[in-house]
């Protein structure tokens, strides 16, 4: 190439050309990525399924617990004894968790000593924070390993106690979640939704 | 010989000169077929590549039928699955072709690893093709995991749950990888739907893309040989290395024999074990899923417990998923970690023929481990097995440089 065409090639030009021709091409190829990735979203179907599910609990005794989905989530519905409740205090000390510091994993009126509403009623998601198993639930007393009932994971073997409450030593880090619900009767609940709480 | 490559050297005239004026089709088929010169003394490990190829074409070929019968929705999965063991013609056959074949793509795929370790395959000027390889293995194991969801049963369901959750360890963004993942808020219809495109369309063409680049990248550097010697520094007055011979007919005519062999044992265990005792299909599978309910014994398919056995042994759920990761992608790194100065296992020291065998032992112990119930001894094994697999890759630097290794020869004895 001699110097008169270097001349004639007017770089600033083709410089320009380059530098907006690949700005426009990101801006368009972030525009176009963006429906491809929003329709990876939870769908508007999916989020109308997430709707919350009102659960009856006239008929649960205490001591009984049901299943129930919420959002395709195991949730459990536990109607705790009087002594259930009695040795929620007990062992804390083995406890990752015990004040339920971690906000994320309960709302507000559920980061108490029982992480309830009503003491006497657990709701917790059915899903262990470890891998997402669900938990087994294991009520009986064996005072020879100290265990005083609560929830067992068979996957990664993940230990809960009966208000959900994670132990130390196990992989799980996380207390079990507790939904948003709130009591609609004394024998109705509503879980996905709290506004109005009681 | 001489008078047959000069035949096929010319132009020929007639519709092969239509073709290749329009495609380079006889260009094409020298450069790597017929005038692809690989070492001569290729031994016993060197069809697993070839072998990969043929799993690669029954997947693709059973999977095509099975597309045909199946549906991938939630509340339909699981009865058509059966309906394809049951009531399509054939259907158990082209169905268990299709899950035996899985099992038998990792079994080719590990042996064809292996082999690259034992001679060095991944050494220079080889680096490229070995991380093309790994990409392959690595969309391998995403279509494998995808394809397992599809039957919804109870190991589909349960087993994406815990893979998936897997990513929620990542701190800050987890919880929303894992919703993008599912497209749900919990494995549903939606991720079911979205785990087939990829299982069907996405990850096999990612597949065959890779496939044929590691091929490409193969046969610009040239095939590696048990001996590690680089064939191209001595080629004849004609261009062709000395050691070479010409992949067909030489190399292919070997590669029929391995063929005929592995597919006699394909079909044996596909007629007589297709479900191999629980380690190829797991009984739990033949349950449709619970979403209420987790199998008292969870375990991924076989090809898996080895890295599963990594992440179960450690007490953490982020450091769990770290060191899972990094036990799955460490391999990559190895045409830097391996500090040898000679590529083949023949002429390497004890210290690395003994990390070698020890890896081994390890792998498959992970592997065994990977499917025992998380408890006391096991999971102190499956730590000190840890440990000793990763050793093995981050000492390797060390060891490999102070290991003593043979002269190679010149040339292929």
């Amino acid at each position: 190439m001699n110097e008169d065409d270097a001349d004639r090639i007017d770089r600033n030009r083709r410089h320009f050309l380059t530098v907006a021709t690949a700005a426009t091409g990101v801006v368009g190829a972030g525009f176009a990525a963006y429906p491809f990735l929003a329709s990876l979203q939870p769908s508007a179907r999916a989020q109308a399924l997430g709707a919350p599910v009102e659960v009856a609990i006239g008929s649960l005794q205490p001591g009984e617990m049901i299943r129930v989905l919420w959002r395709g989530k195991l949730i459990f519905v536990l109607r705790r004894t009087e002594a259930m409740l009695g040795r929620l205090g007990e062992n804390l000390d083995n406890l990752r968790d015990p004040e339920s510091e971690v906000v994320e994993q309960q709302p507000e009126y559920a980061a108490n000593a029982t992480r309830s509403v009503k003491p006497e009623y657990l709701i917790v998601e059915g899903s262990c924070t470890h891998l997402g198993c669900a938990p087994i639930e294991d009520f009986d007393l064996r005072p020879s390993e100290n265990w005083s009932g609560g929830f067992f994971c068979p996957c990664h073997g993940s230990k809960f106690d009966l208000a959900g409450r994670v132990f130390t030593g196990v992989p799980a880090p996380l207390n079990l979640r507790v939904p948003p619900y709130r009591f609609v009767r004394d024998d109705l609940i509503l879980i996905g939704q709290d506004t109005g709480a009681a | 010989m001489a008078k047959i490559e000069a035949e096929v050297g010319k132009p020929q005239g007639g519709f092969m000169k239509w073709i290749d004026d329009r495609f380079p089709f006889t260009e094409t088929m020298k450069y790597h077929i017929t005038e692809y010169y690989a070492s001569k003394n290729f031994n016993f490990w060197y069809v697993f590549g070839v072998l990969a190829m043929v799993v690669l074409v029954i997947q693709l070929f059973t999977g095509i039928f099975l597309t045909m019968n199946y549906k991938p929705a939630a509340d339909e999965a699981f009865a058509s699955v059966e309906y394809i063991m049951r009531d399509v013609q054939w259907g158990w056959l082209i169905r268990y072709m299709h899950s035996t074949g899985a099992s038998f793509f990792f079994i080719v795929v590990y042996l064809h690893m292996f082999r690259a370790m034992l001679y060095g395959s991944y050494k220079k000027p080889r680096e490229l093709i070995w991380i093309i390889g790994m990409l392959i293995f690595f969309v391998l194991m995403a279509e494998a995991f995808a394809g397992y969801l599809l039957p919804w049963g109870q190991m589909s369901y349960w087993g994406a749950q815990v893979i998936i959750s897997l990513f929620g360890a990542i701190p800050g963004i987890g919880e929303s990888i894992v919703e993008l993942i599912r497209g749900d808020y919990s494995i549903s219809d939606i991720t079911l739907n979205r785990f087939f495109a990829l299982h069907v369309i996405a990850l096999p063409l990612a597949l065959i893309g890779l496939v044929f680049v590691h091929i490409v990248a193969l046969h610009e550097v040239g095939s590696n040989n048990p001996d590690g010697i680089e064939i191209k520094e001595h080629k004849g007055p004609d261009g062709v290395p000395l050691d070479g011979v010409a992949f067909h007919p030489y190399h292919t005519s070997k590669d029929m024999v391995a063929i005929i062999i592995f597919l006699m044992i394909f079909s044996f265990v596909l007629f007589f074990a297709p479900e191999m005792g629980g380690y190829f299909l797991e009984y739990a599978n033949f349950e449709p899923a619970n979403l209420k309910a987790t199998p008292e014994h969870i375990a991924p398919v076989w090809y898996f417990t080895p890295f599963y056995a990594i992440l179960r042994a450690v007490p953490d759920k982020l450091w769990g998923f770290i060191l899972f990761g990094l036990s799955v992608v460490l391999p990559v790194f190895l045409p830097w970690l391996d500090r040898a100065r000679v590529k083949s296992i023949r002429y390497r020291g004890w210290i690395y023929k003994s990390a070698l065998s020890i890896f081994v032992v390890t792998f498959v112990a992970l592997g065994w481990l990977g499917v025992q119930p998380a408890e006391g001894p096991y999971v102190l094994a499956a730590r000190i097995l840890s440990v000793i697999y990763f050793a093995f890759f981050l000492l390797m630097p060390y060891y490999t440089t102070i290991d003593k290794t043979k002269p190679v020869p010149d040339r292929v004895v």
